[in-house]
């Protein structure tokens, strides 16, 4: 298990040394999204028309935060189950998106679209959300500000910590991590 | 009959449903803390530690233990010789429901279950809140709380056995419903088990024995020994903390059961997440 540090946006180079299990420090700019949003840029896409933030490179956070308090950035903001995005995530990876960041189990179909075109799943601690919201340091609603808690927010992000579940050899941590600890009667 | 004001049982309600957001009750605290001295993963021991530091940052801060509040859900025993008086305890409920989140800066997080917009606008912030009334003797309102996250929502199944699969089958069905849940439902998880009843009694005993304070021993031996049965076979699924691999899955298994119909055995699982946020207050 090794220990990096990575700044957005993250290149083929970036994700293709992460290996399951490993830690990453994420800083820069990451977007949120959950499932409403993604139905929505997958159709952007599927129109050919321009997304509202350049997927090249770039990393998604799927997480519906709390309300600010006044003068606070965000929430809380720790991770939801990911496989609400299954069916859009491979779409997003095909045209650039490097970086995934939930909890829980995805499918064969984004491991799959992960391995062909170099991109990786990050863990999040579910219900850690305001220590995650530490990490967070400005937080904006760039598009679709109807959906409340589910709108596209750019956030900016210093050492937000996170575990490599799928990587791009097609490794999966969750796989793993119940084998080696798994007692068959 | 003794009274109680609408305006008291408002103000009561909000001020539990604000203080349960961002504080961690003793019981899953201690189970928790226990889980990390006994985790064999250093993976899911780190896990550990981070929510036992979220835990004491959303104290510290007031801040909500994460970002999904809940729907807020109430299981409230009126008795027969008190009466709320200036409005119904239905709306008593749910006024503080909404107040509590609003002012809170808690997340709305009802809506339409077709087109899944929110609610908050049409029905009220976060409402309805689901409330299990029962009629009780005596002259008080006790009024068990949760704030029941989603992702554990979303793995919890009920089914009905053939009398004949018996405890083996209670215990293949929840090695199932567990084992498939894996990563999602943000383990180290509580387990309720309904067991008898019919359908929707089962399903409401799942929910009904989360309620119960993790660690306490089931006042029914038999059950309590089942319940300890249930979680040393679950946690030999090797899930983890977060799901990263890990000897620390379940942290309790709280069973409750009913008599049942000659030809049914229902069984329900509700799944709670390692947030478990829960309050009760007796007024």
């Amino acid at each position: 298990m090794a220990e990096y540090h990575m700044t957005t946006p993250l290149s083929d180079e970036d994700v293709s040394k992460l290996e399951a299990g490993d830690i990453v420090y994420l800083s820069g700019t990451i977007y949120t999204a959950r499932d409403a949003a993604h139905k929505r840029l997958v159709d952007l896409i599927e129109k050919g028309e321009e997304l509202p933030f350049d997927l090249k490179g770039s990393v998604i956070y799927f997480v519906g935060p709390t309300p600010p308090k006044p003068g606070e950035p965000i929430g809380s903001a720790g991770p939801t189950t990911s496989y609400r995005m299954d069916s859009y995530s491979p779409i997003l990876i095909k045209h650039g998106q490097k970086g995934m960041i939930g909890k829980g189990k995805r499918s064969q179909e984004v491991k799959d679209a992960c391995k062909e075109h170099k991109a990786v799943y990050f863990g999040a601690t579910g219900g850690a959300g305001a220590l995650i919201a530490k990490a967070i340091k400005k937080a904006k609603v760039i598009a679709y500000e109807e959906l409340g808690p589910e709108a596209v927010r750019e956030l900016e992000v210093e050492n937000f910590p996170v575990t490599v579940i799928n990587d791009t050899k097609g490794n999966d941590l969750y796989e793993m991590g119940r084998a080696k600890y798994e007692v068959k009667d | 009959m003794r009274e109680i004001a609408y305006d008291d049982l408002v103000k009561s309600v909000k001020a539990m449903v604000m203080h349960t957001a961002s504080h961690l009750p003793e019981d899953a605290l201690k189970a928790i803390e226990k889980a990390y001295e006994e985790e064999k993963s250093e993976v899911a021991k780190s896990v550990l530690k981070q929510i036992l530091d979220n835990a004491q940052l959303a104290k510290s801060e007031d801040r909500p233990l994460c970002q999904d509040t809940g729907l807020a859900v109430y299981f409230i025993n009126v008795g027969e010789d008190v009466k709320v008086v200036g409005g119904s305890i239905r709306d008593a409920i749910n006024e503080a429901t909404e107040q509590a989140y609003k002012e809170g800066y808690l997340r709305a997080s009802t809506c339409d279950c077709f087109d899944r917009h929110n609610l908050k606008d049409e029905v009220g912030y976060n409402l309805p809140a689901v409330i299990h009334f029962d009629i009780v003797p005596g002259d008080k309102i006790e009024i068990e709380y949760a704030a029941k996250g989603g992702g554990s929502e979303n793995v919890s199944r009920a089914t009905v056995l053939a009398p004949a699969q018996g405890k083996p089958g209670i215990m293949n069905f929840v090695k199932q419903v567990i084992s498939d849940a894996g990563p999602n439902p943000c383990p180290p998880i509580i387990v309720g088990v309904g067991i008898g009843g019919t359908f929707e009694v089962a399903a409401k005993s799942s929910k009904h024995a989360l309620f119960r304070e993790a660690g306490t021993p089931n006042p029914n031996p038999d059950l309590d020994a089942f319940e300890k049965e249930l979680k040393e076979e679950l946690n030999k699924l090797g899930i983890g903390a977060m799901g990263m691999g890990g000897t620390q899955t379940v942290l309790a298994v709280h069973i409750e059961k009913n008599p049942c119909h000659i030809a049914s055995l229902p069984v329900s699982v509700n799944v709670q997440c390692h947030s478990s946020r829960h309050s009760h207050i007796t007024l």
